[in-house]
């Protein structure tokens, strides 16, 4: 039987819009993906928590309030707490140039400004779940 | 991938057995997926399940299940009691994946270890799902969880299916979706131990609640009776346990987003559970899960004997002929079946 990839998508931080990343959900549901949605003001604990339970192959973060830089090492720190170093952690949002090397030094290498099509952000996925993470 | 203990049966119930939460959910991702693993998984772990109270929450979308479970599953940590939670949507037929939101509703149990909540999607197998769902309750239970609340979607048959194998089922109503009562159209009343009906701050839940009331004084169907239905393996029930039939399902108005009415509820849920043990009738349902269990896994290993047999090619022709009336759907399996003897015979 095919392996379903389960995807967690979450929004941490206090920003309570929450529009861009139901859209993101729901177009990863129709590339057929498994889709956990968890709502908005989600603190790092319970996105790491929900990302366990759920077993998720991948967790992809809505940031849009700018706040990138204080809640996705938090987010990563987390999730390497609860054994989850392997999960691959994507970021949707404005994020700056400046910012990404710094994000991809902790591992997060999926970076989407607004505005990315979806079929972008399922290919990422299919080609990093695809080569072993070694 | 996950920590290389957690890749063998013997590490994962090892894992299962110390509470590592980590080692139970990819014990429910091999069952989900059907790996190799499943089947000595379960095997390993049937015979630590069996303890916990099994409770089905059905009803229409947005009557307020996933608020109530949330409220429902709080209570019970308040009595200290741990409480696992699968939450089953569909899958979209028509891109295979699924969107699974009802976490959204169930914040307020987070950074709880005595709570532990998964989605579960459909995926549209063939009659798997109930199996499936099954399946992860009963990991569940291994793990050690004294209730075990499963939310579906009551709209169908295969959700009808999943709730009988809940020990209460409680099936939510709400006012304002239409006039009449939900679980007629569904057909979930005959599997009714309890009724809530949700939102009831809104105008009209009294008269949701009169129209059950109604509903249940001429006569639902009898539940036994139903379950007894059709399908069933034959099962010769100890002269003991006798279906008791005297259990007439309440009904609790709550308000699940201002946890109002949860305290009844929860305590008609418990008052069934004792019901149960009392009668001999939790006994008698278990034999009857038993039986259905058989029959499904039985249904689906001989289906999949026979596909691996014939081939995909021979069945699809098959399919074709019926479609187009050449050949009817009983004359059609009676043919698949004597190829399927004439090949394990000849081979
Ligand atoms: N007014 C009111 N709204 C409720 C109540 N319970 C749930 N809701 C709302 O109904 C909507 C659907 O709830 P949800 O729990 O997701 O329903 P489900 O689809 O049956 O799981 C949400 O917006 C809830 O906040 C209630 O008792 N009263
Ligand atoms: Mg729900």
């Amino acid at each position: 039987m095919k392996r379903k990839i389960r995807v967690l998508v979450a929004k941490p931080g206090l920003d309570g819009h929450d529009r861009g990343a139901k859209v993101v959900a729901r177009s990863l549901r129709d590339a057929g993906f498994e889709v956990i949605y968890t709502g908005i003001r989600q603190t790092p604990a319970m996105i790491a928590e929900a990302a366990l339970q759920e077993d998720v192959d991948v967790v992809g973060l809505s940031v849009l309030s700018g706040a990138h830089m204080a809640l996705v090492p938090k987010v990563k720190e987390a999730l390497v707490a609860q054994g989850m170093d392997d999960v691959l952690v994507l970021v949707g949002g404005i994020i700056p140039n400046e910012d990404v090397p710094a994000l991809n030094a902790i591992g997060v290498k999926g970076i989407f400004g607004p505005g990315t099509a979806t079929q972008e952000i399922v290919d990422f996925i299919h080609k990093e779940l695809a080569e072993p993470a070694a | 991938m996950a920590p290389a203990q957690y890749n063998t049966v013997a590490g994962l119930v090892a894992g299962l057995e110390s509470g590592n939460r980590r080692a139970l959910a990819r014990i429910i991702s091999h069952i989900e997926n059907n790996s190799e693993l499943a089947q000595p998984l379960l095997a390993a772990l049937y015979p630590r399940a069996g303890q916990a109270h099994i409770i089905g929450i059905t009803g229409a979308p947005g009557t307020g299940k996933s608020t109530l479970v949330n409220a429902l599953a709080g209570l019970y940590r308040q009595q200290d009691i741990s409480v696992g939670i699968i939450a089953v949507d569909p899958t979209s037929p028509f891109s295979g994946g699924a969107l699974l939101g009802d976490r959204v509703r169930m914040r307020d149990l987070a950074g709880d270890a005595g709570v532990f909540i998964r989605s579960m999607a459909t995926r549209g197998s063939l009659g798997g799902l109930a199996q499936a769902t099954a399946d992860v309750i009963m990991v569940l239970d291994a793990a050690g969880f004294q209730r075990i609340i499963i939310e579906t979607v009551g709209v169908g048959q295969s959700e009808v299916e999943i709730a009988s194998t809940a020990y209460t089922t409680v099936v939510v109503e709400a006012p304002g979706l239409g006039d009449e009562v939900q679980a007629i159209k569904a057909g979930v009343l005959e599997i009714a131990d309890i009724f809530a009906v949700n939102k009831a701050d809104r105008e009209g839940a009294d008269r949701t609640a009169m129209a059950l009331q109604m509903m249940l004084h001429l006569g639902a169907p009898d539940r036994q009776q139903t379950m007894h239905h059709g399908r069933m393996l034959p099962v010769s029930l100890p002269p003991d346990i006798a279906p008791d039939r005297q259990w007439t399902p309440p009904i609790f108005k709550t308000i699940a987003t201002q946890k109002q009415g949860i305290e009844a509820l929860l305590a008609g849920i418990e008052d069934h559970n004792r019901y149960l043990a009392e009668s001999g009738t939790r006994q008698w349902r278990q034999y009857l899960r038993a039986a259905t269990e058989l029959r499904m896994i039985l249904r689906d290993a001989l289906l999949e004997r026979v596909l691996q047999q014939l081939g995909e090619e021979a069945i699809s022709e098959t399919v074709q002929a019926v479609a187009q009336r050449r050949l009817d759907p009983y004359s059609a399996v009676r043919q698949l079946l004597e190829a399927y003897h004439h090949r394990i015979n000849t081979a």
